[in-house]
């Protein structure tokens, strides 16, 4: 087969740390990062996929093809929890049959301990010494928790920067420096240095700013091209977005006993994947008082689809509104952008309301009223 | 108000709305004059940048704008359109919470016309057919193909067309009311509008199915543009349409940005052959190649 490409689905930014993971396990390979996601991906992936399978598959397996093409040879896979568990299998079997030889390490459910990944990892090089591999993992698992941190301030913050574009600009820069970080040392002194670069970036966040909780299917949350840039189109309005999804939640901070315990009252039971996770994160958010949530998630994902009714007499019980996402690999975002421009007027609208009791004139004419004053700015 | 129209726009929002300007001129008294214009509804951003309009709103605060102005103590509106169906809920004047229909079409007007023309009836008439049934026939709800097939077999069985008109009203408003409207509370007063409100069978079903008297105001259909005018009437600063508006040639382009790896797919839209709006881009990286105004040709080049 000769030398070692390796290579792997993209998750937002997480590729930086994966790359460093890989870089570290297996340092005479070569590391193939695919290419950014674009239409043309989602195409491939959606003409090789089966039709009602969940989105991300499809994201995925163009990946795959984008990568394979600029000739990777092995690839990773993961897979737990729902659908994705099966993930690994029926991607390998579509690629064996466009014709593509590769590797296929799939890190499935089944064999998460150590010794198991250890024996999958050592078929690809025999000189992988447990040392090495805990060495990539752990500074892999430093870049994670360091993007997740930065990205929940970046989140919060982006909607109400003076500059517009300041933040992308420091996250460019930051994700830059990341790439090149290998070891520790390199890695804390990025830290401290983008740390800094972002809490320096001017902001106008006013006092009591509308604040929105954004639950549901990982891959949905994390994958910023599968959901139209969401979070982007919130900061426009000014929002404060909050996600507790991360990579980091995923690996270390989840636990589905304290997420029932959280839900308790709305579920009993785990229903797969995240499911009790956006139960007890959307209670978590309307406890806090926030203004609004978004549930997102893959068309016919079956543990989000499991959530909602919880999720609809959740959002009866605290008075919080709810806007319901699907995505599939479609085109076309007008549907969205009504959607989202509709939750921020209201949000915005029904925030105005508590706040000024002023009850002198009809409530009709207040909501014209409203309506105007933000017709003007925009 | 002095003029009204509504109409298909046959997929040509330009066209349409040059037809549009034409019916509202001869409507209107003879020295009046266009102070501002408001658009709503899915091609509203193609309609703002072609008439400069002063208000561009989405279609959910367009239409509680236009309800609120008519009903200010409203607590629901239904609304069911030609290709879309939405709820929204207000309390006090501020809306609290909507919805609208995602994949389904089965809930809209879009269906109950095509299911008349199959029926051999005007969809205009469909109301008053469906009022002289006598005993509604029981049509599947759920799905626009299922709720055809129901229909063809109803009718094969020889049930008459005023039972099916009603059946069809009835599975209407049931497929809207556990899409669009499922786990929402329905409070009173209730205003039923858009195209479909037109449709006395379809009001009929609704108050049978909520056991409560529903609003049809006279301008139903009309009410996402009420409140798209009431909006630009209020934020002022508008322009006067050019007189000749029906001569101008409007031309949308797809371009693909091919400036960084996202490839942007970013809609074009000229004015003759100035560039006058955008959008689609994700960064202003795509649109610095057309900064000075780049003309048609220029934009073929790249």
């Amino acid at each position: 087969m000769g030398k070692l490409k390796l290579c792997f689905p993209r998750l937002g930014d997480y590729h930086v740390a994966f790359h460093s993971i890989l870089k570290v396990i297996y340092p005479q390979a070569e590391v193939v990062t695919p290419p950014p996601m674009t239409k043309e991906t989602v195409a491939l992936g959606t003409r090789n996929s089966p039709d009602s399978i969940c989105a991300p598959f499809k994201y995925n397996l163009g990946n795959y093809i984008q990568a394979l093409e600029q000739g990777a040879n092995v690839l990773f896979q993961t897979g737990t929890g729902c659908r994705f568990g099966y993930y690994g299998p029926v991607q390998e079997q579509i690629l064996r049959d466009l014709g593509y030889d590769f590797r296929f390490i799939w890190i499935s459910r089944y064999k998460i301990n150590p010794g198991k990944i250890m024996r999958d990892l050592k078929s690809l090089d025999p000189t992988l010494t447990p040392g090495r591999a805990i060495r990539g993992g752990l500074l892999g698992l430093g870049e994670i928790l360091l993007m997740d941190r930065m990205d929940y301030y970046l989140r919060e913050h982006i909607g109400f920067e003076v500059e517009e574009g300041a933040f992308e600009r420091a996250k460019e820069a930051f994700l830059t420096d990341l790439a090149a970080v290998s070891n520790w040392r390199e890695l804390l002194t990025a830290a401290r240095k983008h740390r800094r670069a972002y809490r320096a970036v001017p902001t106008n966040m006013p006092k009591h700013p509308l604040r929105v909780g954004v639950i549901g299917e990982l891959y949905t949350l994390m994958e910023p091209f599968s959901n139209f840039y969401l979070e982007k189109q919130l900061a426009r309005y000014h929002i404060v977005v909050s996600r507790r999804m991360s990579v980091t939640f995923l690996l270390l901070t989840r636990s589905d006993r304290r997420a029932l315990r959280q839900s308790r009252g709305y579920l009993k039971y785990t229903v797969g994947a995240n499911g009790v996770d956006s139960v007890a994160q959307a209670r978590g958010y309307a406890k806090r008082g926030y203004d609004g949530l978004i549930h997102m998630k893959s068309s016919g994902c079956t543990p989000e689809i499991n959530a909602e009714p919880m999720l609809l007499r959740l959002v009866k019980d605290y008075q919080i509104p709810l806007l319901r996402l699907s995505f599939d690999a479609q085109n076309g975002d007008t549907g969205m952008q009504t959607r989202i421009e509709a939750f921020a007027d209201m949000l915005q609208m029904k925030k105005d309301d508590k706040s000024n009791g002023d009850k002198t004139h009809s409530w009709g004419r207040r909501g014209v009223d409203f309506y105007e004053g933000r017709t003007a700015q925009s | 108000m002095v003029g009204r129209g509504y109409l298909w726009t046959e997929g040509d929002p330009i066209g349409a709305v040059r037809r549009l300007i034409q019916t509202l001129k001869e409507q209107a008294p003879p020295h009046a004059v266009i102070d501002a214009v408001g658009t709503t509804g899915s091609a509203r951003k193609l309609v703002g940048a072609m008439l400069e309009a002063s208000a561009v709103k989405n279609e959910i605060t367009a239409h509680a704008v236009g309800t609120l102005s008519r009903y200010p103590d409203v607590r629901t509106i239904l609304e069911i359109g030609g290709q879309d169906a939405k709820i929204i809920l207000l309390e006090h004047g501020v809306v609290v919470d909507y919805a609208m229909n995602t994949l389904c079409a089965a809930g809209t007007g879009a269906f109950l016309s095509s299911q008349a023309r199959r029926l051999g009836i005007p969809v205009e008439e469909m109301g008053q057919w469906a009022l002289r049934a006598k005993n509604p026939a029981k049509i599947a709800a759920r799905c626009t193909v299922f709720a055809e097939s129901d229909l063809v077999h109803k009718a094969q069985v020889g049930v008459s067309k005023e039972d099916l008109v009603a059946g069809l009203c009835a599975a209407v408003v049931a497929n809207y009311l556990n899409n669009v409207g499922k786990g929402k509370q329905i409070c009173t007063p209730v205003v039923f509008q858009g195209g479909v409100s037109k449709n006395r069978g379809v009001v009929a079903a609704f108050e049978r199915e909520l056991g409560e008297p529903v609003f049809v105001p006279e301008d139903g259909h009309l009410m996402g543009a009420i409140g798209a005018a009431l909006l630009a009437q209020r934020a002022g600063g508008g322009h006067a349409l050019p007189e000749d508006i029906a001569e101008i040639p409007f031309k949308t382009e797809l371009h693909t940005c091919q400036q960084c790896a996202n490839h942007c797919e970013i809609v074009c839209f000229y004015r003759k052959t100035q560039l006058i709006d955008h959008w689609g881009d994700r960064c202003d990286r795509g649109m610095a190649m057309s900064a000075g105004g780049a003309s048609l040709s220029d934009m073929e080049n790249i």
